[in-house]
């Protein structure tokens, strides 16, 4: 399959990328992995008539701890996220993810910021920004804003990236003291899009009392959700096991699935119950 | 139209093509390399995986724009005058393939893992390979063939190639 025809420029600057994005208008899209882009090319669902690929502009691929921040370049690939010694050792949410996401020759092409902008709540990396309480940092011609992760995701393939912007930067507040994350999806096989998939993050006190929690679901909402009642059941508590079942309860109650190929509604409340609980347990674990 | 240059297998080419093209057609069609395989074309099977820049990658899932000025591998620049690469022995000696068609992606996906990881556990290899789709061999082959091939590349003992039969 052939994509429709379009022009391709692959600029060597930010500032070039914005100047082709406002000389070629709405018809225009960036190309930064593109293993969700290229596939709806391919298959019609999307007609850019221009290209603007991202991949030679440098500096937007790096993980580091700055400022009490884990920033993650845009154009990182999945891979580099599962090879990072930093996530690996503090940051396993993003461990658990990588390794779900499709399959290896797609981890080594496609991006985080790719998996963001793309405004899919059937990707993976939605629910962990959500659960980590994430800023995303938007670049234009005008400079950078910084958005909350909370209001970035606007509707089926919408997010708060307007025209002429680019996504450049992902921040996700240090982990410090007693941290713990989690993330699973249930896939009917290797590389399938969630079922449904759970993102979870605890933070704790000296005296065992949980300060903060973040749960991110994966493609049982229209747009990446936030458990937003499961988290507030969890902080001031021990995350004993029936605060965990509470929560897990509660995320199981108020996500939004649709039935499809996948299973029913049922089935699928029935796992954000049970994935919530052992990321959870999972999370807390990593904590100690 | 636009024009690239690119190494291929070691040897410098330049094509002009249109952004739409995929990498896939410009290996197969323009340099008529055609080891490299298109199977389901949407990113699953993972037929035509081939190194860019010493990464596997899905060649249907890239366009051919962007690989101006990479280097590229595919199954055919594997084998050297000095005889096939351990892997390819590997697949030959395990029989590790029926009917083909996923051998030449399989084995440059493995060439990838083996670099990154000279000792894989068999559970490293099953969820490394796990982006190539085979319809024929059970995957167990395969799985031997890459272990086989791990133990060449380490100068380890190698494993014996008999067929086990269950």
């Amino acid at each position: 399959m052939i994509a429709e025809d379009f022009n391709y420029d692959a600029p060597s600057s930010l500032a070039d990328a914005f100047a082709l994005l406002h000389q070629y208008g709405d018809d225009a899209k960036i190309l930064a992995g593109g293993h969700s882009l290229i596939p709806m090319m391919k298959l019609r669902f999307a007609a850019p008539t221009h290209l603007i690929d991202i991949n030679n502009i440098p500096g937007l691929s790096y993980i580091k701890e700055e400022d009490g921040f884990l920033k993650i370049g845009a154009m990182t690939r999945e891979v580099d996220l599962e090879e990072s010694d930093i996530i690996e050792a503090k940051y396993q949410i993003f461990t658990d993810a990588s390794k779900l996401i499709a399959d290896p020759q797609v981890r080594n092409w496609g991006t985080i910021g790719g998996n963001i902008a793309h405004g899919d709540a059937a990707n993976d990396h939605p629910a962990v920004m959500m659960a980590l309480d994430a800023e995303v940092e938007i670049s234009g011609q005008e400079g950078k804003r910084t958005v909350s992760i909370n209001e970035f995701f606007h509707g089926f393939y919408t997010t708060a990236i307007q025209h002429g912007e680019i996504l450049t930067e992902i921040r996700i507040p240090a982990a410090s003291g007693r941290f713990g994350s989690a993330y699973h999806k249930a896939e009917r096989k290797v590389g399938d899009y969630a079922t449904a998939g759970v993102a979870a993050v605890v933070r704790i006190d000296e005296s065992g009392v949980c300060t903060k929690a973040g749960i991110g679901l994966t493609n049982v909402n229209a747009v990446p959700m936030r458990a937003e009642r499961s988290e507030q059941a969890l902080v001031g508590s021990m995350l004993g096991e029936a605060d965990i079942a509470k929560a897990a309860q509660y995320a199981a109650e108020d996500c939004n699935p649709s039935a499809d190929l996948r299973g029913d509604e049922d089935y699928k409340r029935h796992l954000v119950g049970v994935i919530t609980k052992r990321m959870l347990n999972k999370a807390v674990q990593r904590a100690k | 139209m636009k024009s690239i240059t690119l190494k291929i297998n070691g040897a410098e080419h330049t094509a002009e093509v249109s952004p739409r093209t995929l990498l896939v057609h410009l290996i197969r069609e323009n340099f008529s390399m055609t080891g490299t395989h298109i199977g389901c074309d949407t990113t699953s099977c993972g037929a035509c995986t081939i190194l860019v820049n010493g990464r596997s990658v899905k060649s249907c899932t890239m366009l051919a724009v962007q690989a101006d000025g990479k280097e590229i591998i595919t199954v055919e620049g594997l084998a050297t005058a000095e005889g096939l690469h351990p892997i390819q022995e590997g697949f030959h000696l395990n029989h590790a393939l029926h009917c083909g068609f996923c051998t030449a992606g399989l084995m440059l996906r493995a060439v990838e893992l083996l670099e990154k990881n000279p000792n894989p556990t068999e559970e490293e290899i099953r969820w490394g390979i796990s982006g190539n789709l085979c319809r024929c061999t059970g995957y167990n082959n395969i799985v031997k063939a890459i272990q086989w091939a791990s133990a060449k590349m380490q100068g380890r003992e190698l494993p014996s190639t008999e067929p086990e039969f269950v």
